[in-house]
């Protein structure tokens, strides 16, 4: 009898129905306040950052090391992406152009398309997979291999050592590997050019380069440091912060990429609204 | 014979003025599991004081809270008569540099030779030294672990034996005053494990040191150890003597040594 009672059935039935809904609410909170911890985590991993960059013992052997690995181990990649990049942008454009009897045109816009937005972001990205990557990957291992703790125990700052030599080096070495992509681009625009027409090196460039301006050379300047520095510290905080076993080394250099991405194609949105007001 | 946590405490404090390491209610949880409770012991200048455990007990745990790898939640921990716990990131620093840890993976720098790693600590802890003492000291240190061919090998070129022996040398080759060796002979066949349990006593007694080995391989116990302790449940079980364990007849202790 006491089964079929409507009002022992509704009451059981608010009772779970509340259960289900504190269990959701709990679960809602532990993940709020996760969310909270990483968020903390980072901005103090950003404050140790900036505090051991400005710390008297600099590693300049290492910076150094790491301008080579992240510049000069890098430039083959990016010389062929921008080379490439100019080269079908000319392709694709110009018919177009040839329609509207502004084939003249070309060199100009292609030289302004790569100097602004093409050039910094898809060499940011390629950084992001290559160098964001590589420190994760690099410094998630001698994380689960302790190397980052004896670092520790015999007295050096691993943080000092390991990050911000990094972290700087990219910020420094990025607007760098980003300036020789558009001068590769604009060439690999002149080839493009050449395919199907005939333009001197010299009356392509000084077109390409008499419609670019200081405005559009400047913030694109600007934004690559910080392309360079979000690349940076999200591959060594992803690297820093991976977890014991080897899996985890996968889990950072893949989410560095994600996220080093993710972040580039952002600071590239604020840089535009920016330069946009600004303009 | 000594048993458990009493005894070990009355010894303690018998040895108080001796003592280089002084560990009193030591208490670690990660999450809901207790690892570390109630530990308390000391390191006697010049012992070598083996810890001894199945996996899991807390042994790797207890050797990273004496060097403040990880926070203690509870008790106080006292090397060379400073609490770590309460040390400043210089004094930290500074203590550090009077401690070597092998870690049970040896941890040697991949990126690096085996000159570069043994350069790496020497350079920042003995800045006073120049190129050609850096280069002797280096060479010395590695003909005491019988390795001085290896100076230009990079540690992935390296045997399992080969990269302990290397890590011991980059740890004693800054002159420490105590030894921690996490495991030092896991993953070693028995002959090379006796070669690192020898070198271990080299260690103690050509650099004076005092160490702490934490180990489950008795072999490796019944080698070094001037006296053991024995881990279970994340409390000190049985403190002696070799031949103290030996002759036990606890079950727990005689599954370890029989």
């Amino acid at each position: 009898m006491k089964e079929n009672n409507p009002v022992l059935k509704a009451k059981g039935f608010a009772t779970r129905q509340s259960l289900r809904i504190s269990e959701k609410t709990i679960a809602k909170k532990t993940d709020a306040n996760n969310y909270l911890a990483d968020v903390a985590d980072v901005f103090l991993f950003l404050s140790r950052i900036f505090k051991e960059t400005f710390s008297r013992d600099f590693e300049f052997k290492e910076f150094l090391r790491q301008c080579f690995q992240i510049g000069y181990k890098t430039l083959p990649l990016i010389s062929i992406i921008g080379a490439i990049i100019g080269l079908v942008l000319t392709i694709q454009s110009r018919p177009v152009l040839v329609n509207f009897g502004a084939v003249t045109m070309l060199p100009g816009m292609v030289a302004v398309s790569l100097i602004r937005e093409m050039g910094p972001v898809i060499t940011a990205l390629i950084c992001a997979g290559k160098i964001g990557s590589g420190m994760g990957a690099e410094l998630g291992s001698m994380k689960v291999t302790e190397q980052i703790d004896a670092m520790e125990v015999s007295s050096t700052n691993p943080i000092r050592f390991l990050v911000v030599t990094r972290v700087i080096a990219a910020t420094l070495m990025i607007p760098l590997l980003i300036l020789y992509a558009d001068a590769l681009g604009i060439f690999g625009s002149w080839i493009g050019a050449n395919i199907k027409g005939d333009v001197s090196f010299v009356l392509f460039f000084s077109q390409a380069f008499g419609h670019v301006h200081f405005m559009d050379l400047f913030p694109a300047v600007i934004k690559s440091f910080f392309f360079g520095a979000v690349i940076g510290v999200v591959g060594c905080y992803k690297g820093y912060n991976a977890g014991r076993g080897t899996e985890s080394v996968g889990v950072a250099a893949n989410s560095a990429v994600v996220l080093a991405s993710l972040l580039v194609i952002i600071v590239d949105m604020i840089a535009v609204q920016i330069t946009d007001m600004l303009m | 014979m000594n048993t458990p946590q009493t005894n070990s405490i009355e010894n303690a404090s018998k040895n108080r003025d001796k003592s280089v390491i002084e560990i009193k209610n030591l208490k670690k949880s990660f999450g809901d599991q207790e690892v570390l409770q109630n530990i308390t012991l000391n390191l006697i200048k010049g012992e070598n004081l083996v810890v001894l455990g199945k996996s899991g007990s807390g042994k790797s745990v207890l050797i990273k809270c004496i060097v403040r790898l990880l926070n203690p939640d509870e008790g106080v921990i006292n090397v060379l008569g400073e609490n770590i716990s309460t040390l400043n990131t210089k004094g930290l620093s500074t203590l550090r540099q009077k401690i070597g840890f092998l870690f049970q993976s040896g941890a040697l720098y991949d990126s690096m030779t085996v000159k570069q790693n043994l350069e790496f600590p020497l350079r920042r802890i003995k800045k006073n030294l120049n190129d050609k003492e850096i280069e002797t000291k280096i060479i010395e240190v590695l003909e005491n672990v019988g390795l001085a061919d290896a100076l230009h090998k990079i540690p992935s070129q390296l045997s399992g034996g080969m990269r302990k022996r290397i890590s011991l040398a980059r740890t004693i080759v800054v002159d420490p005053m105590i030894m921690l060796y996490d495991e030092p002979t896991t993953g070693l066949d028995p002959i090379t494990s006796d070669e690192i349990s020898a070198l271990i006593n080299k260690v103690q007694e050509k650099y004076k040191t005092s160490s702490i080995i934490i180990t489950h391989d008795i072999r490796c116990a019944h080698n070094t150890a001037n006296r053991i302790i024995m881990l279970k449940d994340g409390e000190v079980y049985m403190e002696g003597k070799v031949a103290d364990f030996e002759n036990a007849t606890d079950p727990f202790i005689q599954s370890f040594f029989q």
